[in-house]
């Protein structure tokens, strides 16, 4: 037997067979105000129709609109790899003329995302759990700005421990290559001022090589992505490009020094998707949990939620948050079956035992 | 005046009317390198001369409306500042000892800047020059129309028309004014073909083809500003300076003017205020104008 392999080695084989036979699964929030060409990057981004029959109300129908949350999902396969991307939209964000607490909803449904999975993650069955949490968040800035705008740091700040925000400039062909790098570095300034977190890049490993490295020095240093966006391929000269024609040129929206398209694609679909993911589940949902366990601890154990660790027995003892009726009536339901039975074993158990007792008696008496 | 959010370029275009009338020489106020950033209702003063005409125009800049989260009644200190000039005129004009030329500080036109969304006109929008298209000659504006190409410009411009119309806002020039058949042609044409004008404004020139043009270098080309193929700035130029200009002054005049006035009798039970006259007290400027006095 050959001592110096054992074969472990195949392990990330298998594990990247497995992975892709599950698929993978992402859910991508987009917000901000409408007009700043969300739909056209999107459509871009994983090259599909998501809006096509989209209808924009108008500005009259739009004076008392509430914000809604749309989801929309599209299975993209490349390559043999599946991915169930769901797209969360907010239209009507930015729009009234009074846009107080027009974040409040997009909140909610962030936190009953999380309010959903905890659930199911504390459930008795937990074979198929479905993950609707979202994993990212693209907020678009106007171009015409000079900056975050009180709306833009509102929502931000209000979304920024609960979802990883990547920040990013709309319809940045409104812009020359100077105004670019102003008003990045405007808003960039106002992240910090501001003390909002937006998704942080993980640092390469050091054994990387310096192409990788320089690459991926250079993509974090073109946060917010200034993004073009456009279903349309154009004539250019000879070759055939996506972009926009005006009449004093094209934009190409895959031409680095046109736009960072490039490199948000490569860095949300190539290179972080699953960091982001990763950093949702053990840092924005943990974060979530343990503050929504910690605020529902009863008093008298005080004790115990003091503890570092809350363990995950306690976590069933402990009452869960509301949910919408129809779920809790299910988990109702459920736990009634699963007492249902318990007791059926317990008064076999007993039975078991008052026989076996008597049994006992009997042979004593003998 | 120019009106609407902060960053659409309303200083910039300003900048660049001006600077593209008067010649590089005869400038009478300070070229600023940065923007400033317009933070309250500024008028300032420019004397311009053009072969041997000189006017006297005002700019007046609004703060960055629109801009806060809550942007219910923003236009009022705008409403309040239009009223306060038709003020300061009618007072002027029943003084008893009346000065020969009334120094005359109302607002004869007001460019409201809309954003390039290429939806149509945000709510804030519509609730702007509803109020406002009553008391000024509102003329609108597609700012930083670089964004939009061609067929989204005139799909853009057919919507915000429609909304407009729809609305019953009336813009400058408005249909009820035009005096005889041969204005209502030419205005007709303006109305329903050119406005509101997708203009790009710029302070910086470049070469282009050995000329040097006002304009906005990118890498994919260079917009030129007075380029009637890349926007309207000209048109817009020509149509508020060269063409109706006393045009403008006259409807201000003879009408958003006369019917502030008329208002303001009637408030005052017939009898012009002043203090000359029964030592009537003038009462107060009202925020809000009433419906047009018939």
């Amino acid at each position: 037997m050959d001592k110096e392999y054992v074969g472990f080695a195949a392990l990330p084989n298998q594990l990247h067979r497995k992975s892709v036979k599950k698929g993978f699964d992402f859910t991508l929030m987009v917000a901000g105000e409408s007009g700043l060409g969300k739909s056209t990057l999107i459509n871009s981004l994983f090259l599909t129709n998501l809006y096509e029959d989209r209808q924009v109300p108008e500005a009259s129908a739009r004076l008392t609109q509430t914000l809604t949350i749309e989801r929309r999902g599209v299975e993209i396969e490349e390559g043999g790899i599946k991915v169930k991307l769901t797209l969360v939209d907010t239209p009507g964000f930015g729009d009234s003329v009074d846009c107080s607490d027009c974040w409040l909803p997009v909140v909610r449904f962030i936190e009953e995302q999380f309010e959903q999975y905890l659930r199911d993650e504390s459930g008795l069955n937990r074979k198929n759990i479905q993950d609707s949490r979202v994993h990212c968040c693209l907020y678009f800035i106007s171009p015409f700005g000079r900056g975050l705008r009180p709306l833009d740091v509102a929502f931000l700040r209000a979304v920024h421990e609960k979802v990883n925000i990547i920040p990013v400039i709309g319809k940045a062909d409104a812009l020359m290559p100077k105004e670019t790098q102003a008003l990045k570095q405007k808003i960039r300034e106002q992240l910090k001022e501001e003390e909002i977190n937006i998704y942080q890049f993980p640092d390469c490993d050091s054994d990387e090589d310096e192409d990788f490295k320089r690459q991926d020095a250079e993509m974090k240093e073109s946060i917010p992505f200034a993004v073009v966006g456009s279903c349309e391929v154009v004539r250019d000269g000879t070759r055939p490009v996506r972009g926009r024609r005006y009449s004093w040129g094209t934009v190409e929206v895959e031409n680095p020094h046109h736009c960072d398209f490039l490199n948000l694609r490569r860095m949300l679909v190539q290179t972080h998707l699953q960091d982001l993911k990763e950093v949702t589940h053990d840092l924005l949902y943990e974060g979530y949990r343990a503050r929504c366990l910690q605020s529902l601890a009863r008093p008298g154990a005080r004790d115990r939620a003091s503890r570092s660790k809350l363990s995950r027995q306690s976590a069933t003892e402990i009452p869960l948050p509301m949910l919408p009726l129809a779920d809790t009536e299910k988990l109702i339901r459920e736990k009634d079956e699963e007492l249902r039975r318990m007791q059926e074993m317990l008064e076999k158990m007993q039975a078991q035992m008052q026989q076996s007792q008597a049994q006992g008696e009997q042979s004593d008496a003998l | 005046m120019s009106k609407g959010q902060s960053g659409l370029g309303k200083s910039t275009l300003v900048n660049t009317l001006f600077k593209s009338q008067v010649s590089r020489k005869a400038s009478s106020w300070n070229r600023e390198e940065k923007i400033p950033k317009t933070v309250e209702i500024k008028a300032i003063g420019h004397v311009i001369e053009e072969g041997g005409v000189k006017m006297k125009l005002t700019v007046i800049d609004t703060p960055g409306f629109g801009d806060q989260i809550n942007n219910e009644n923003c236009w009022e200190p705008i409403e309040k500042y239009i009223n306060e000039q038709y003020e300061k005129f009618l007072k002027e004009e029943v003084n008893i000892a009346r000065k020969k030329r009334i120094p005359d500080t109302r607002v004869h036109c007001c460019l409201y800047f809309i954003s390039p969304t290429g939806h149509s006109l945000r709510p804030l929008d519509l609730e702007f020059m509803k109020h406002l298209s009553k008391v000024v000659n509102i003329i609108p504006v597609i700012a930083k129309a670089d964004t939009m190409t061609l067929e989204e410009k005139s799909e853009f411009k057919q919507r915000v028309r429609k909304e407009l119309e729809v609305n019953g806002i009336e813009f400058y020039p408005q249909k009820e004014f035009d005096e005889d058949l041969e204005d209502k042609t030419e205005n007709d044409k303006i109305r329903q073909e050119s406005m509101p004008f997708a203009v790009v404004g710029s302070d910086k020139e470049y070469q282009v083809n050995g000329k040097r043009v006002l304009g906005r270098k990118t890498p994919w080309g260079i917009i030129e500003v007075e380029n009637l193929s890349h926007c309207e700035f000209a048109l817009l130029r020509d149509f508020v300076i060269r063409t109706h200009l006393q045009d403008l002054k006259e409807v201000t005049h003879n009408i958003h003017y006369e019917t502030y006035r008329a208002k303001r009798l009637n408030d005052n039970g017939g009898l012009p205020p002043g203090e000359g006259l029964l030592g009537t007290v003038l009462p107060p400027v009202p925020a809000t104008p009433c419906p047009t006095a018939e």
